[in-house]
């Protein structure tokens, strides 16, 4: 490496390392976040439904035996009024009543969906009370295997988030603020390359890159077991192409500001939508299909879904074919411009 | 002598605002050239167009017998830059700093050797975030250094500065020149353009006004002592002043009288007797040796720090 290349990539580690702020934000705080999601969305054992009897009477309590019998339903005797209130501040999500005239009476919420297993579970339970017998008979098995449960949905939408942040973030803020010092200025009244200058960046965030996928990939795994079916290799290949292509942006959001405050209103505006449409903590089928294309258009989403492939199904790189083709179309017309309409000055 | 920068006829506007007008200069090789004017005179455009940094509208600018055009790398390897209001990476260290700087350029002078030239030894390893104004400045004018230039180019060096620091730099400068290696400055320090250059350029509203060594633009006002006062009273006839002996010329500012004289001690009495005369009470007297600042208010009219 030549002398300049390897200064500047040290400059470039060394206002890193020496700025701890970044050091948090960029390492340490995915990994915080992977911690709280998943210690918020751990699988739980099923959860119970809390059904009201209302009445006193020799039916209900009939009824009452046979919800007692249903391991997932919670049966309690309500009067009318309290039934009432339990149903409209959702302490309760069914109430039963027994009319004179025979059968059952359910009320509950249809659009929620707690009430409407409430419903099922505890129709089942009272159905068998009465002595229903099931015409067909079944067994069941159960699966909780890891990569279908949240964590393992959520962490490589942080790694894919890390990577638009940092990408971002750490090519964007130091041109910016280069620029606003006059050091842009300066380094061009010298002989200094300026492909030069801009790999060293490329060079600078490739390293870190590969810390990050480690740190994140490897903690997650051994914390909660989240898979890595894919291979390593073409993770981090995935995860380079998407460096590369945020780095692009990042350098296109920077190619004209004078003023931090400006470049980083600009990051905003590029990340947020992002943030919200590309899958990070949900998924983006969740979005109308309407605005899908646009969405499946969107870097980070093309970044979500290879990474998920690779990660959750162990899907190889020809499987992702199109969602690299999104990220490197992305890069191309992002470092164009951004060299197009880059401020030396 | 020898050129080492030729300016011909140079023009740069930004917007509606002309910077530079029709400028010409010429530097001798070795020569130590101040470009000195009030701010907004057009010295740190002229300037910049020279280092290559700003593209001017018309004109030409030839830098040891070659032009921006045509040779950018070989004239980068041999200028030295140095430009106002630089930050330089607060997280790195003196060292670091000028190491990067260093391997920019295919030769140069050693990083120890710079930093012993603008005498930071101490703090070498200091991050720049902690040094003061004057240390920082001299860090600038060693990352200029490094490459060990023919030509070395200083905007207002020692703008800023405290009087200790400012001397320090000067040192500097005078140190580096010789071995035909040229300097080109701006300031808007009569007494830097004084101490450190062998000839001045006075420049105003984008123009020269003015141009030659420093102590032949003082003798061009015909006076070598400056004397000022302020008195109450019945005005006096500029006339009557300037018969005074050996008042070469009559100026008013901002309420006060400026006399240019030869000699000082033909002008006080003569001076005295006549406010005594007429019933004048003075309220204020100074004088001082006329300086470069003299030259640009008789010139223009106005002072060098409020033009």
């Amino acid at each position: 490496m030549r002398d300049s290349l390897r200064q500047l990539v040290l400059t470039r580690f060394r206002e890193f390392v020496r700025e701890p702020e970044a050091l948090f934000w960029s390492l340490a705080f995915p990994i915080l976040l992977s911690v709280g999601l998943g210690i918020a969305f751990r699988n739980r054992p099923p959860e119970v439904v809390h059904v009201a009897v209302v009445g006193d009477s020799a039916r209900s309590a009939a009824v009452m035996a046979a919800l007692a019998r249903s391991a997932g339903v919670a049966a309690q005797r309500l009067t009318e009024p309290d039934a009432r209130l339990g149903l409209r501040t959702g302490r309760i999500a069914l109430a039963v009543r027994i009319p004179a005239t025979g059968g059952v009476d359910y009320e509950y919420d249809d659009t929620r969906e707690d009430a409407r297993n409430a419903r099922l579970l505890a129709d089942d339970a009272i159905q068998r009370g009465g002595g229903r017998r099931d015409v067909v008979a079944n067994s069941e098995r159960f699966i909780r295997e890891p990569g279908s449960r949240y964590i393992d949905f959520v962490v490589p939408g942080l790694l894919g988030m890390g990577l638009m942040g940092n990408g971002i973030w750490g090519i964007g803020f130091p041109v910016v603020d280069a620029r606003r010092k006059g050091l842009l200025k300066r380094l061009m009244a010298t002989p200094m390359s300026r492909a030069e200058y801009l790999l060293s960046f490329v060079i600078s965030r490739f390293v870190l890159l590969v810390i990050e996928i480690f740190l994140l990939v490897g903690f997650s795994a051994v914390a909660f077991g989240v898979p890595l079916r894919g291979s390593f290799l073409q993770l981090a290949a995935i995860c380079a192409l998407g460096a590369l292509a945020f780095g692009a942006l990042g350098l296109l959001i920077a190619a004209r500001p004078r003023t931090v405050e400006g470049a980083s209103g600009l990051m905003n505006l590029a990340m947020m939508p992002m943030w919200i449409l590309s899958g990070v903590f949900f998924s983006s089928e969740n979005f109308p299909v309407a605005i899908q294309p646009v969405i499946q258009a969107l870097p980070l989403t093309a970044v979500n879904d290879a990474l998920r492939a690779n990660m959750l199904r162990g899907a190889g790189l020809t499987v992702v074919g199109p969602e690299l083709a999104i990220i490197a179309a992305w890069f191309v017309v992002c470092f164009v411009l951004a060299l197009r309409l880059f401020r030396w000055r | 002598m020898a050129t080492a920068l030729a300016i011909r006829d140079l023009c740069k506007s930004y917007g509606d605002v002309r910077a530079v007008v029709h400028l010409d200069l010429e530097v001798g090789l070795g020569e130590c050239f101040g470009l000195l004017g009030p701010n907004g005179a057009g010295k740190t455009t002229t300037i910049e167009i020279c280092e290559g940094l700003t593209p001017p509208d018309s004109g030409d600018v030839e830098l040891l017998g070659m032009r921006w055009a045509t040779h950018e790398r070989e004239l980068r390897n041999i200028l030295g830059i140095q430009l106002q209001e630089t930050q330089l990476s607060e997280k790195l260290t003196v060292a670091e700093t000028v190491r990067l700087f260093r391997s920019f350029y295919a030769k140069g002078l050693g990083e120890d050797e710079v930093i012993a030239l603008v005498q930071l030894e101490e703090k070498t390893r200091a991050r720049v975030g902690t040094l003061s104004g004057g240390q920082k400045q001299r860090l600038a004018v060693a990352c200029a250094l490094v490459g060990d230039p023919r030509v070395l180019f200083l905007d207002e060096p020692t703008t800023g500065l405290d009087p200790q620091s400012r001397r320090q730099l000067w040192d500097l400068i005078e140190r580096f020149r010789g071995d035909g290696r040229t300097v080109v400055l701006t300031t808007h320090y009569m007494d830097e353009a004084e101490r450190l250059c062998d000839r001045v350029a006075i420049v105003d509203h984008g123009q020269v006004i003015a141009l030659d060594a420093p102590r032949a633009l003082i003798a061009s006002l015909g006076a070598e002592h400056v004397v000022t006062f302020t008195a109450d009273g019945v005005a006096i006839e500029d006339a009557t002043l300037e018969a005074l002996d050996g008042v070469t010329a009559v100026r008013h500012d901002n309420g006060s009288i400026q006399l240019t004289a030869t000699e000082l001690r033909r002008t006080m009495p003569a001076l005295l007797t006549l406010l005594e005369q007429q019933h004048i009470r003075l309220t204020e007297l100074s004088t001082h040796s006329a300086t470069l600042e003299d030259v640009f208010v008789s010139l223009t009219g106005r002072h060098l720090r409020d033009a």
